[in-house]
């Protein structure tokens, strides 16, 4: 079952000099085994072709079940340098959640129950 | 030695709003609230300001700070800060001036220098991490160059007895370990302890970032209340575990989501977050939900500090050059790209030794993700056509800019042309070994 990261999980990312990196943390822990399946340093150097020029490293942050997803060469020189209208490259985890992954079987999202607050 | 200390978070960067720290100082029961102000580029940008004044280069909001928080720094809540930027001890004479205008005279200030390395830098000529060249054969300026500064100063200060420490680069976080450092008397090879007390300040260095700001996203992440977001605030144990929460009365929230995200924000190896003090690993860190806007952070751990110190190298690169103008209405993507086709033709007469770099964007369809920009259903009707470029003479810059101006007599109905033109002050990292940089504290008065 085809569906997009968004329904997943939710990023954020960060910049130090020209390196970008993107967490990615499934709302529902039991998810990140699939994920670390689904969500390889090849296809998220496809979605971000063009955009980040060097080597990208996917690391595991096991005690919040998260992917962090580190990109050399990925802001354009850094926000000090960089021409793009998002020099710190605020939204490339926006970017990483328009990436579709393949769910198990009978997956359904997690998100509105966790979104429920107040 | 106290049993939790409690860190308030007032600042993440040099232009953040001072109001919910001030709601923190009053109403959070806090033993210290922490100020970051500093970013890769702020502090070279204050070094500038001071060769202009050898008064300034620190934080501008320096004044307001003081004006807001030296009354409660007088009832004995600690204020740790990075705000005296390119000049901390003339920050802390401002900060002591104003302490004698409110009659505040017993509040005890210091000031923590020695990580403006510019001259060692200068001597040593190392190669950047960037692109591995030389300082030296790249072809702008340094204009400055510092060192990021562990808790150890800013402990030894909080030990003598300070109400108020103003440094220059200390590592964001540091800012936090210090004062769990001086609450808890850990001591400066106690790793994992160290480890975890530097969790506690990266979760909270961000400010907002971990009370919801930098998290919505409807209708899959909403946060209530965004209007009035708040700063966070810590309760820590002895052992480093640590309550993030915020006071009731701010908007936003703290969960295990939002304590998450921050957990990953600019971190590359989880194993091995350097920082001055640590090397800190991120790996068995957990949250866990312990009531509302209330979430626990463990877990951290430490191996020893690196033996060399990150150094930010500001150079002056020349200028930047950024100019917009839109289209809307039927047919302005197309309009939106003639202009854009036009623009690029032009830009091709100019002196490309002098033009280092430039680039013509479609804001609506693809200025962000370039290339990687996925493909729209369909085109909007309001679109902006952005040129940026990289020059070396200002004037150029500022051609450049009415290059786009003079698109108002290009395809139909272009308006709204916005021109900015900004010195360049590139940064970039390197190294320099630890012994190389002493770090001081100075009281004053």
């Amino acid at each position: 079952m085809r569906v997009s990261l968004r329904e997943v999980a939710y990023t954020r990312s960060g910049d130090k000099s020209d390196t970008s990196n993107v967490g990615v943390v499934p709302y529902r822990p039991d998810d990140l085994a699939w994920l670390e399946r689904e969500l390889t340093v090849d296809r998220v150097r496809e979605a971000f072709s063009g955009l980040v020029v060097g080597d990208i490293r996917r690391y595991v942050l096991p005690g919040i079940h998260a992917l962090n997803f580190v990109m050399e060469h990925a802001l354009g020189g850094g926000v000090s340098r960089s021409l793009n209208l998002d020099a710190h490259g605020k939204s490339w985890g926006n970017l990483m959640l328009s990436m579709e992954v393949e769910a198990p079987q009978g997956w359904s999202p997690a998100w509105p129950e966790v979104s429920a607050h107040d | 030695m106290k049993e939790t200390v409690r860190i308030g978070w007032g600042s993440a960067y040099a232009d953040d709003n001072l109001d919910p720290a001030e709601d923190l100082a009053q109403f959070g029961r806090l033993d210290a609230l922490c100020f970051d102000a500093l970013a890769e580029r702020t502090l070279a940008l204050a070094q500038i300001r001071r060769r202009h004044d050898p008064l300034q280069g620190y934080d501008l909001r320096l004044d307001e700070f003081g004006r807001r928080f030296l009354p409660y720094a007088a009832q004995g809540l600690k204020l740790v800060t990075n705000m005296g930027a390119a000049n901390p001890m003339a920050a802390a004479h401002r900060l002591s001036q104003i302490a004698q205008e409110m009659g505040l005279g017993t509040v005890r200030i210091a000031a923590v220098t020695g990580d403006d390395v510019t001259d060692a830098i200068l001597a040593l000529d190392p190669l950047l991490d960037e692109n591995g060249r030389a300082l030296s054969q790249m072809p702008g300026k340094p204009v400055c160059a510092n060192a990021y500064i562990g808790a150890e100063p800013l402990v030894q200060a909080l030990n003598q007895g300070a109400d108020v420490v103003v440094g220059g680069r200390i590592a964001d976080p540091s800012l936090g370990l210090a004062v769990l450092r001086h609450g808890f008397g850990w001591s400066d090879t106690d790793w994992n302890r160290l480890g975890q007390g530097i969790v506690v300040g990266h979760v909270l260095e961000c400010g907002t970032h971990v009370t919801g700001g930098n998290f919505a996203d409807p209708p899959y992440r909403v946060v209530p209340h965004l209007d009035r977001l708040g700063m966070p605030l810590a309760e820590v144990k002895g052992d480093g575990s640590a309550i993030i929460g915020k006071l009731d009365s701010s908007g936003g929230m703290v969960t295990t989501e939002t304590v998450k995200a921050q957990l990953v924000y600019e971190i590359h190896n989880p194993a091995q977050y350097f920082t001055p003090d640590v090397t800190a690993d991120f790996c068995g860190v957990e949250v866990l939900p312990i009531g509302p806007d209330r979430v626990m952070v463990v877990g951290g751990r430490g191996t020893a500090r690196p033996q060399t110190l990150k150094v930010l190298v500001g150079i002056d690169e020349g200028w930047h050059a950024e100019a917009e103008i839109s289209f809307a209405g039927p047919g302005a993507y197309e309009r939106a790209r003639l202009s854009q086709q036009i623009l690029l033709q032009r830009v091709e007469h100019y002196d490309r030794q002098d033009v280092a770099e430039v680039r013509c964007d479609l804001i609506g369809i693809n200025a962000i993700f370039g290339p990687a920009s996925p493909q729209p259903a369909s085109f909007p009707e309001d679109v902006r056509v952005r040129l940026a470029a990289h020059t070396w003479h200002q004037d150029t810059a500022e051609r450049l800019t009415r290059e786009v101006e003079w698109q108002y007599f290009g395809p139909s109905g272009g308006g709204g042309v916005r021109r900015r033109v900004t010195p360049r002050l590139a940064m970039y990292s390197t190294r320099i070994d630890a012994q190389a940089v002493r770090p001081r504290v100075a009281f004053i008065g």
